[in-house]
């Protein structure tokens, strides 16, 4: 082999890589929502902060308290954001003088963080041990510790900041929402509603299937502002409506397309990147990241003719090395 | 061909006693880790849940040990058997490389306990990344064992089972070259679900890959240099500069491939602005390609790149080439969820720092045992 | 007997004391004990209680210059004056109507009509710029004001006359305040507030359906002690009773925060005594001191939250009369920056001097090894520069093809 060939090989291999790239882009289309998917959606301009859905799930999930890290709240439970001790927190945007609820400029508005049960999730596709699994009927994405490894690559990989690993204990785990139906939690299993949910006092936070959120979530969009709406509470038939104002929505739901779709929408009053939500296009990185995956390993064909193109080489290479230096050494006795 | 032999010479020194505290202090380290957590000796947290343990130890160390990747493909594809002295260096190098890889990967491991699943079939995740860079590595490493394992068969006496294995090397030596192709490729891979989280001109998407195996060769014929040069020095060899010099006609041409590649990619999708907008990423971007381009210099003319310290200087800029670019990738262009911030703690500094000291140490006392080294000693 | 040792027991001090028990029908701890009350109720501290006893007391003695008090009374149902008589400490009423001359009441007044209105018109006339002015009930606009008339004469007249040479104006429960029940939709005589049709002047609101009699006796008493009006808020309300939200002092309060809700009336919820904001409670959005004075002197729970109902805004415009009972408050303490974290609350630690130090020194080893070893390796090249030239006259290739076979 010449140093031509040399450089072909090179560039061959590098070539073989970069078409895989190319041909991705169909490779894997975004997952599809499951058939009896859930979902939860929440109306950023129902909250009224009272953090009932934050005490309510730490009492479900057997959660112990955390403190905002400065000096605002010391004693209190007040989670800074989502951890391994917190799956549930009320945000807060504010702007300003913080004057007007719902408001850009010099106001505030509510957000509630937990996972939002993507469709096509990120963690489920990146863990190595499928301790992250998406329930193939409901859809809740949920965790298994006894699978875990501990790599993080969920937390690394997840856009909404979600899943997270207890780095204060010797042997953490990774922890988050997972709609109350966990082992030893199972709440949906058992008829009743995640936590949240249940101690929501204003219908902020909704249950129900993903179908129905979507549509509850359109007709509100489809509202008059200043119009009047019986605001459904816990779920869509539980017949605890409260009538209040229709608030300006911002025009889109979060979640219908973001990265793929979530099982969690989000309504508000503000633009969804004030509230730290993430823009995200529709198709999500799981897919684009397994496609690629896919298209290089199809089959595992190329690894396996990779193999046997370098096991050829190798072998060829030996052999004729061996003859040359057998013939050297003979050529080394003839003159010696 | 030359034959290998053992360096001799004392195996306590200065130096090495110096590498020993260091490592020590890794150990010390180590057990802080597992008695506490990693919150008591890192500064790891939940918006930068991968540090320079895995950034550095995994990611960046596994590049810095393609020695052997390279020059098998040298050797035995490209067939040129002048480069075939470096083999047993460049293999033990890179068993010792990806051996602290694999450790740094499970001392970073939340719940280590559980690693025996990433080998159980029916708990494997066959859509994760992270799978196969696990299983590629964790076979590579027993493969580097199979590919070092002549110096020491040879310093044991074992000649029947060393010819044994020389009839089936090939095999093991395609492996070795396959796998690397596989899981070096996969550490971009890695970062392309993180979409938009990494910025645009280190998030190159399907790109990714490619780039990340070229950074891995540029790495590979780099340390060779280095490991050469280095091995001349402190074990007063005679001078490889003109076999190593060889290196420069690679390195040239995947240097322009990088550079073509990255910026075609960076101007196509329209991204290159991003290396204008002052701030700390365009500073990022620059140090990382002028590293990578200035080394150009030196190869691209003859006569310079006969120098040798000209050529040392040219293989430490790669190594910080690609080494800033892996680190650029992983931590500096993660933009982490609001409000976070990370910079390694002096502890888990000390772990790293004390494992590549280990590493070096564990190298140098091999050589000085073991047939590795061929050069002849310098007269 | 003794009691408060903050009291000057000057000689004439105690005889005025005496004075009050015997024409106050209170006995000295009752009187000092309700001085001390009204300075907690407005706020004050403790040492004030003395300052008012003699406030009270020197107005007893000058009973003669007693301030004269207009009393109007418009759309209205009397119930501010019932609970105003229904105050239980002893004999407040008494109290009052001994320090101030209550000169024209519709309801109290024991004359009637031409009789009442002559004593009304000499009292402003004699008291002209001196006298108090109070109003209970609403006022009505349509139509010139015909839906309320006294003695032939539109209720809005009435205002506008004794307004106008008042030392003060009290408007007295929500229909004064703000205009109430008879201002709740659709208002057919176009009911408002006293402050309403008196532009330009100063109107002190008291508002609640009924209001607490403590909150009014308080802002006559700070008028008669100090001289000078309340600390009101810009709805003209007394700070120290209106200053804070009843969210904010409820005892029920720690149920909302732990997500404790009654959902239906009787409900389990309901009977261990849970949050009521589910059920309407408008608690989040009413100013009023209702969980810290409570009402009727009968003690803990004499409020409506305290006996199981939700509170529903009586002395707030735009939520007593307006949002129906079960409609949920706008909950108005929690706004920012009431204690929540932000979208990016910072979290992590940054770099410490070891580390940076530790770094630079791993940095700094790497470099300085390699500029060691660069500057050996081109010192030993110089010294066998002449064998180098020898090797490197060719490419590196055929370079070591020769050295093989040498």
């Amino acid at each position: 082999m010449n140093r031509r060939d040399f450089l072909k090989g090179m560039a061959g291999g590098a070539g073989a890589v970069a078409a895989g790239g190319a041909t991705t882009a169909d490779a894997r289309p975004n997952r599809e929502p499951a058939p009896e998917a859930v979902a939860m959606l929440f109306d950023s301009t129902l909250c009224v902060g009272c953090k009932a859905c934050v005490t309510n799930c730490k009492t479900v999930n057997g959660m112990p308290p955390e403190a905002l890290a400065d000096e605002r709240l010391p004693l209190w439970d007040s989670a800074p954001g989502l951890s391994a001790k917190t799956l549930n927190v009320i945000q807060a945007y504010t702007d300003g003088s913080a004057e007007v609820k719902d408001r850009e400029q010099d106001g505030f508005a509510f957000v509630k963080r937990n996972c939002m049960h993507c469709v096509d999730p990120g963690c489920v596709s990146v863990c190595p041990v499928s301790a992250m699994t998406k329930d193939g009927n409901n859809g809740i994405v949920y965790h298994d510790p006894d699978a875990c490894i501990g790599c993080r690559y969920c937390v690394f990989a997840c856009p909404y900041d979600v899943p997270k690993f207890d780095f204060e204990s010797s042997y953490g785990t990774i922890n988050k929402c997972q709609f109350c139906n966990q082992r030893g939690v199972e709440r949906l299993d058992h008829g009743l509603l995640p936590g949240c949910v249940e101690a929501c006092p204003t219908g902020a936070t909704l249950f129900g299937t993903r179908e129905e959120m979507l549509e509850e979530a359109r007709r509100r969009l489809s509202l008059t502002p200043g119009s009047e709406y019986a605001y459904p509470r816990e779920t869509l038939d539980a017949g605890l409506e409260v009538t209040s104002t229709v608030p300006a929505y911002y025009p889109t739901i979060y979640g219908e397309k973001e990265g793929g779709g979530t099982q969690v929408l989000h309504l508000s009053g503000v633009a969804f990147d004030k509230l730290g939500l993430p823009i995200l296009p529709e198709r999500s990185y799981a897919s684009r990241s397994e496609g690629l995956l896919g298209t290089i390993y199809k089959g595992m064909f190329a690894p396996v003719a990779l193999f046997a193109g370098m096991a050829w080489f190798a072998r060829r290479n030996l052999q004729r090395q061996a003859e040359t230096e057998t013939q050297r050494a003979d050529a080394h006795d003839d003159r010696g | 061909m030359e034959r290998a032999h053992p360096i001799g010479g004392r195996l306590v020194t200065p130096f090495t006693t110096l590498l020993a505290l260091l490592s020590l202090i890794a150990l010390w380290v180590l057990a802080q880790r597992f008695v506490h957590g990693l919150g008591a000796v890192t500064h790891l947290n939940n918006g930068y849940p991968w540090g320079i343990w895995v950034v550095f130890d995994v990611v960046v160390v596994t590049g810095l040990a393609c020695g052997g990747y390279v020059v098998a493909f040298s050797v035995y594809v490209a067939n040129r058997f002048q480069y075939h002295p470096l083999v047993r260096p460049a293999m033990l190098a890179s068993l010792l490389g990806y051996g602290l890889g694999g450790l740094g990967a499970v001392v970073d491991m939340g719940r280590y306990l559980n690693v025996y699943n990433i080998f159980l079939p029916w708990q494997m995740n066959f859509t994760s990344v992270m799978l196969e860079v696990a299983l590629c590595v964790a076979i590579y490493i027993l493969v580097l064992m199979v590919e070092a394992s002549p110096a020491f068969l040879e310093r044991f006496k074992l000649h029947r089972h060393k010819r044994k294995l020389e009839r089936v090397m090939f095999l093991f030596i395609a492996l070795g070259l396959v796998l690397p192709t596989m899981h070096q490729s996969s550490l971009g891979t890695l970062l392309v679900v993180l979409g938009n989280q990494i910025a645009p001109l280190w998030q190159s998407y399907e790109l990714m890959p490619l780039l990340a195996l070229l950074s891995a060769a540029i790495m590979g014929f780099s340390i060779l240099l280095f490991e050469g040069f280095f091995s001349q020095l402190g074990f007063r060899r005679a001078s490889e500069a003109p076999l190593l010099a060889a290196f420069a006609r690679p390195l040239t041409w995947l240097l322009v491939v990088w550079l073509v590649v990255r910026f075609a990619e960076l101007t196509l999708h329209g991204k290159l602005g991003d290396a204008f907008t002052p701030g700390g990423l365009a500073v990022a971007f620059w140090l990382e390609t002028l590293l990578f381009a200035l080394p150009l210099w030196v190869l691209v003319s003859p006569q310079r790149r006969r120098q040798a310290h000209l050529l040392l200087i040219a293989a430490v800029a790669m190594l910080l080439a690609g080494t800033v670019y892996r680190v650029n990738a992983f931590l500096i262009a993660y933009l982490p969820p609001a409000g976070y911030q990370y910079f390694p703690s002096a502890t888990e500094l000390l772990l790293t720092i004390g494992l590549v000291a280990l590493k070096i140490l564990v190298f140098i006392l091999i050589v000085k045992r073991f047939p590795i080294i061929s050069a002849p000693a310098r007269t | 007997m003794p009691y408060s040792t903050d009291c000057d027991e000057s000689e004439g001090f105690e005889q005025s004391y005496r004075n009050i028990e015997t024409r106050l029908q209170v006995s000295r701890r009752d009187f000092v004990k309700f001085c001390a009350g009204v300075a907690a109720t407005l706020g004050l501290p403790a040492s004030m209680a003395p300052r008012i006893a003699e406030a009270v007391e020197q107005r007893v003695e000058q009973a003669a210059k007693r301030p004269a008090v207009i009393w109007l009374s418009g759309q209205e149902c009397t119930g501010c004056t019932e609970s105003l008589l229904r105050s239980n400490h002893p004999t407040v009423e008494r109290l009052i109507m001994d320090m101030i001359s209550l000169d024209y009441h519709y309801v109290l007044a024991a004359a009637a009509g031409h009789q009442v209105n002559a004593a009304k018109k000499a009292s402003m006339k004699e008291n002209k710029g001196n006298y108090l002015l109070v109003v209970d009930g609403a006022v009505p606009t349509k139509d010139g004001g015909i839906y309320c008339k006294i003695a032939g004469k539109p209720f809005i007249e009435h205002v506008e006359e004794a307004a106008e040479n008042a030392a003060a104006i009290i408007s007295i429960g929500s229909c004064a305040a703000w205009g109430g029940i008879p201002s709740s939709g659709p208002n057919p005589t176009g009911a408002v507030g006293v402050g309403e049709v008196l532009p330009g002047k100063t109107v002190i609101n008291v508002p609640g359906c009924p209001p607490n009699p403590y909150n009014f006796l308080s802002t006559v008493i700070h008028f008669l002690t100090l001289g000078t009006l309340p600390e009101l808020d810009q709805y003209g309300r007394p700070t120290f009773a209106y200053g804070r939200l009843i969210h904010e002092h409820c005892e029920r309060r720690a149920h909302f925060d732990a997500g404790r809700f009654a959902a239906r009336f009787g409900d389990e919820g309901h009977r261990q005594g849970w949050c009521l904001y589910k059920l309407g409670c408008k608690g989040p959005e009413t100013y009023a001191n209702c969980p810290v004075i409570l009402f009727g002197d009968v003690g803990s729970g004499s409020w409506p939250v305290g006996t199981g109902h939700p509170c529903f805004g009586c002395s707030e415009q735009g939520v007593g009369f307006t949002k129906a009972t079960h409609e949920l408050a706008t909950v108005k303490t929690h706004t920012p920056p009431n204690a929540f974290p932000g979208t990016a609350e910072p979290r992590g630690q940054g770099s410490s001097v070891t580390a940076a130090a530790l770094l630079a020194a791993a940095g700094g080893a790497l470099l300085g090894a390699t500029a060691a070893g660069a500057l050996r390796l081109k010192r030993d090249e110089s010294t066998a520069s002449a064998q180098v030239d020898a090797h490197d006259r060719d490419e590196a290739s055929r370079d070591h093809a020769s050295r093989d076979q040498a």
